[in-house]
């Protein structure tokens, strides 16, 4: 465990040296947050005031917390196994005595809870100065929410790792990785709110882990979903991420031991 | 006019001086080496002279142009090598490369057919002209530079450490190439080096620089008066023989094994290889020798000592 | 004798196409901003019939122009942002030593053609829309459309360059300058009048991103606040080009003076 804790703390320090980085980051996040905070408002107003169950200044909150949790919860490009795959310098991490996924989520932990400040903060910041924020104030509310987004992480470190995966098969990651990110950006509720997606995409998007990365972890901390209605969301939540990383230690297991016969 | 024209010239970075009140002038058709140890501000003089930096004060002049206020002007009148960084087109063909320059250069078709077989056959580059840039060996790829920037038929050649890490044969090609460039074209050339062979075989006139000063304005054969920068045969012999004493336009300066290995030092321009062995075949049988150039920073030592 | 840019653009064509198998799955994935920039006006308008006084096919051309012209852009400059990587190299030094203006060689070093899928896309779209929209067509129409693509791209082109001129400085600068012009890419796909009152200043006098496609698109459909407006794009993308001229030519300086 103390192992484990120690490699969540490498991940945080190697982290601060891109502290600028992080900040021109948030400065990105936020110039995107006042465009889609723009439009939101628009929907919503001519909508009628509300829209499936967001009015004006929930909507803007939902945009907000959205941009906030991109850098967390990692909304980018991530190829660092696949490219440790292709040189083979996988075998090194396999040669070590902490399991390789698990010892990769800790460092993804580590870096999320270190950009958490920096690239959170400034678009909560902007938003609420320039289009007000509705938060809880309900301590309860939080520390689910906080406890969300760290499931959050988790489920958006999975599906990464998968696609990494691909790398012991196939040539080129980009492919793979564009049409994750693609999905991801549309699936997630980035753009637009889950909850106002039409019939068909709703029930696409209720049937993959990606709500649990984003829409989720906004409707607990927003308050949107309380009391056990918030449990029952952190247990999909949950599903999705054990789920995931079992599926991501099978595939990693097929995927060494072709390396291992194939002689990498 | 003069091809290369520095007066006063100085840089600073921050705190620290590369270039220190460098005063100069080059006659076009002159072969200059520009010497000193790394970081002797040798870089920083030539960028000065091709337009890539502002001096912090003085001149530099370059074919009569301000090298950054006329840059395009000039860049169509010298050709510029950096041994370490290439200017070619990494990942086409070499001779992708001379196209492209031709063109950039406003070169006809036929003028740079001509010049391209020209340069391919002079540099022997043939083997590998149609290999993409980046597949090249250190030694092809210098000479593929030297060509490119020749190409444009330049009034003056700036050479900026071409031989480091060549191997001997490729260095001695380049040489060649170069002193018949210079006796077909009257090609002036600044050739900045820490390699006392290159100064030796392609230039006539020694600069030294040391931390960004002028140190010596001369011959080899002055330089090598001054601070005695000689070089040494060392001999080795069939048997051991009497000391070669006497050996015109040499020193002995050491003896080794009683006599079966013999080192004897000379002045570049005074007496040559050729003439020692010949002078000391009469007395001994060599097996063997070996030729030591004088190393740059000791030449330098010696001229602040003396 | 052969012009020398275009030399230099066919020769970087040619490195390009090497790495076929690659640029295949490049050209797709640049359908990838396509697709989601058109899903996500789909899903509003799934839930509402108008965006900022516009209905679907309207707000559907806006974000079509305003991709296609930014494709285009990124096309063409679309690898200035590497400039660290090209002084890193020593590259500009090279450049510096040929009789060319540093800026146009820069320019045409690259060409990213596999972003091409995003211009052909975007432009599948924007003729779809038209033909769905009751545009009045006159010459003047189609000359405005010409002209608004065209100045688009410029405007767009022109802060690549401004950019690409603040990594003279800033050498990590790249994720400042992106969230211009990439927000600037973003707010233009989008109806200027959904914006509060502030940003829409941001975006019509520093990132003149609604001159882009909403103010054209406007005057194209004979929408109230359009006019003349419409027909300001080249304005616009002129006077961005200037600011970005100037910066570049600061910023040689810069690297001129203070050495590598």
């Amino acid at each position: 465990m103390r192992l484990w804790l120690t490699l969540v703390g490498i991940g945080f320090r190697r982290w601060s040296t891109y502290r600028l980085a992080a900040f021109a980051g948030a400065f990105t996040n936020s110039v995107f947050g006042l465009i889609r905070a723009g439009v939101v408002t628009a929907t919503v107003a001519v909508a009628g005031g509300t829209l499936g169950g967001y009015d004006t200044l929930a909507g803007v909150t939902y945009v907000w917390l959205g941009q906030a949790l991109i850098g967390p919860v990692y909304f980018f490009a991530w190829s660092e196994l696949a490219q440790r795959i292709r040189s083979g310098d996988v075998a090194v991490d396999l040669a070590r005595p902490v399991d390789p996924m698990l010892a990769y989520l800790a460092a993804d932990l580590g870096r999320a809870a270190f950009v958490f400040l920096p690239r959170g903060l400034p678009p909560l910041a902007v938003g609420a100065l320039v289009t007000g924020l509705a938060l809880p104030g309900d301590p309860l509310g939080y520390a689910l929410g906080v406890l969300s987004v760290a499931l959050a992480v988790v489920v958006s470190f999975a599906c990464r790792w998968l696609v990494n995966l691909t790398a012991f098969w196939l040539l080129d990651l980009r492919g793979p990785m564009t049409l994750y990110l693609l999905v991801t950006n549309i699936l997630c509720g980035l753009a637009v709110p889950v909850h106002w997606f039409p019939g068909w995409l709703a029930a696409v998007a209720a049937a993959s882990p990606f709500p649990s990365m984003l829409q989720t972890p906004i409707d607990v901390l927003m308050g949107h979903a309380a009391g056990w209605d918030a449990v029952r969301l952190l247990a999909v939540q949950a599903a999705w991420a054990a789920a995931l990383l079992a599926a991501g230690r099978v595939v990693f297991g097929f995927g060494t031991r072709k390396l291992v016969i194939q002689g990498g | 006019m003069n091809i290369i024209s520095v007066s006063n010239l100085r840089r600073a970075f921050g705190a620290k001086t590369a270039v220190d009140d460098l005063s100069f002038d080059v006659p076009p058709g002159a072969a200059v080496g520009y010497i000193g140890a790394n970081g002797a501000g040798k870089s920083t003089t030539i960028k000065m002279l091709t337009g890539i930096l502002k001096p912090t004060s003085g001149t530099a002049l370059t074919c009569g142009l301000e090298p950054l206020r006329q840059r395009r002007q000039l860049a169509r009148r010298i050709g510029v090598v950096f041994g370490q960084r290439s200017q070619l087109w990494w990942d086409l063909p070499l001779r992708d490369s001379f196209r492209a320059l031709g063109a950039i250069h406003r070169l006809g078709p036929d003028a740079v057919r001509a010049r391209t077989s020209e340069l391919v056959d002079r540099l022997d580059l043939g083997d590998f002209v149609d290999t993409p840039v980046r597949q090249l060996s250190l030694g092809q790829r210098i000479r593929g530079e030297v060509a490119a920037a020749l190409l444009h038929g330049p009034e003056l050649l700036i050479l900026d450490e071409p031989t480091i890490g060549l191997d001997v044969l490729s260095k001695e090609r380049l040489r060649v190439f170069l002193t018949e460039q210079r006796a077909q074209h009257g090609t002036s050339l600044l050739l900045a080096t820490h390699d006392m062979g290159d100064v030796r075989r392609l230039t006539e006139r020694i600069l030294v620089v040391d931390h960004g000063r002028l140190a010596f304005d001369g011959t080899l054969t002055e330089l090598a008066g001054q601070v005695g920068a000689e070089r040494i045969v060392v001999l080795d012999l069939t048997e051991p023989a009497p000391d070669l004493v006497g050996v015109p336009g040499t020193r002995l300066v050491g003896v080794e094994a009683g006599g079966l290995r013999q080192r004897l030092s000379f002045a570049p321009g005074e007496t040559t290889v050729a003439a020692i062995l010949s002078v000391v075949a009469s007395r001994a049988q060599v097996h063997d020798l070996t030729i030591e150039e004088p190393d740059i920073e000791a030449v330098v030592r010696r001229l602040y000592a003396s | 004798m052969a012009n020398p840019y275009v030399v230099l653009v066919r020769m970087r064509m040619r490195a390009q196409t090497v790495y076929r198998g690659s640029f295949a799955v490049e050209i797709l994935a640049s359908l990838g901003a396509t697709v989601s920039g058109f899903g996500e006006l789909y899903v509003i308008f799934a839930n509402v019939p108008a965006l900022g006084g516009l209905d679907f096919t309207a707000a559907v051309l806006v974000f079509a122009i305003g991709h296609v012209s930014f494709s285009l852009a990124d096309l063409v400059v679309g690898h200035l942002d590497a400039l660290p990587t090209y002084l890193r190299a020593g590259t500009l030094d090279a450049f510096l030593l040929r009789p060319l203006p540093v800026l146009a060689q820069l320019i045409t070093a690259d060409i990213s053609l596999r972003r091409f899928g995003r211009t052909v896309a975007g432009t599948a779209i924007a003729v779809t829309a038209l033909a769905s929209s009751d545009v009045d067509w006159t010459p003047a129409k189609g000359a405005l459309l010409a002209v608004t693509v065209c100045s688009g791209a410029a405007l767009f082109a022109a802060f690549f360059v401004g950019a690409a001129a603040v990594q003279f400085w800033l050498v990590e600068g790249t994720e400042f300058t992106a969230s211009f012009v990439y927000g600037g890419n973003y707010a233009a796909q989008f109806p200027a009048s959904v914006f509060a009152t502030p940003v829409r200043v941001l975006f019509t006098f520093v990132v003149p991103a609604a001159f882009v496609a909403y103010l054209p698109v406007l005057t194209l459909l004979d929408l109230p606040g359009g006019g003349a407006l419409g027909w300001c794009s080249p304005v616009a993308a002129a006077a961005v080009w200037i600011v970005a001229l100037l910066g570049w030519r600061a910023g040689l300086r810069h690297y001129t003076g203070a050495g590598s």
